[in-house]
């Protein structure tokens, strides 16, 4: 699914004026970090609740491209800087984070495979 | 057999601003020496780990990353206090650090997992004297 078809089912805001459009093959839903670490493919976007610039550095190493901060949350200054600078793209949605999984599992976009925790 | 460090970075305790700046600096350096997307994701999420578990849990401590001729070698060495049960430690979801961490994203208890699942050779010592060290290494 397109970049722009996710942000018009989450009724999203761009954080940055303009952004490049893409495909979106997966997505993960989580407010822990180190769960959203134990994903190790990448081309994921993240739909999260937390907003600190530690979201964006977790992105950063998990190669993940894309961030929709949910329930209306909006990201601080430090956050939006850090994004910036790894050209990761940011959102927002007013909708929580389980509606919003729910919209984009219902349209086609699936979950990553978790590594195997032993 | 030769061998060469990367990088050898101070990681100063509770510093959550620059936390994840080390992590970024050996992403960037594996790039450049062209190593696998795959390892270096590993790579990255592993020092990342243990890069945020010395700020959350240490007083403060070092990372260092050796590349080997078919291997690369990442260590946390802390001052903190030592991980009184690695047993429990390496236990999905087992957490010791405190709500203000949590809110933070943090301590959801599968950093150490997250470190083992991804590394080929992991290795922890840890005393309440000497702090840890934990050694992780990735075939490449």
């Amino acid at each position: 699914m397109k970049l722009s078809r996710v942000v018009e089912l989450l009724k999203a805001e761009s954080v940055f004026e303009e952004y490049e459009d893409m495909e979106i093959e997966t997505a993960c839903g989580a407010d822990l970090m180190s769960d959203v670490l134990a994903f190790s493919h990448s081309k994921t976007m993240l739909l999260t609740g937390l907003t600190n610039p530690q979201v964006v550095r977790t992105a950063e190493m998990t190669d993940i491209e894309v961030i929709c901060f949910v329930r209306g949350k909006k990201p601080v200054l430090d956050t939006v800087q850090l994004a910036k600078e790894k050209g990761i793209k940011l959102f927002y949605s007013k909708k929580p984070l389980f509606e919003s999984c729910g919209l984009l599992y219902s349209n086609g976009i699936r979950p990553e495979k978790l590594q195997e925790i032993e | 057999m030769s061998s060469k460090k990367l990088i050898e970075e101070e990681i100063e305790r509770r510093n959550f601003k620059k936390g994840g700046e080390v992590s970024s600096k050996l992403k960037s350096l594996l790039r450049k020496l062209g190593i696998d997307t795959q390892i270096i994701r590993k790579i990255s999420i592993i020092t990342y780990e243990l890069e945020m578990n010395i700020i959350i849990h240490s007083d403060g401590g070092k990372i260092t990353a050796i590349i080997a001729n078919n291997e690369i070698k990442i260590i946390a060495d802390d001052d903190g206090p030592g991980i009184k049960d690695v047993e429990k430690a390496l236990q999905a979801g087992y957490s010791t650090a405190e709500d203000e961490i949590r809110e933070l994203g943090f301590g959801a208890g599968m950093g150490l997992n997250n470190v083992k699942n991804y590394s080929d050779q992991m290795d922890i010592k840890t005393s309440e004297d000497e702090g840890t060290t934990i050694k992780a290494v990735l075939n490449v």
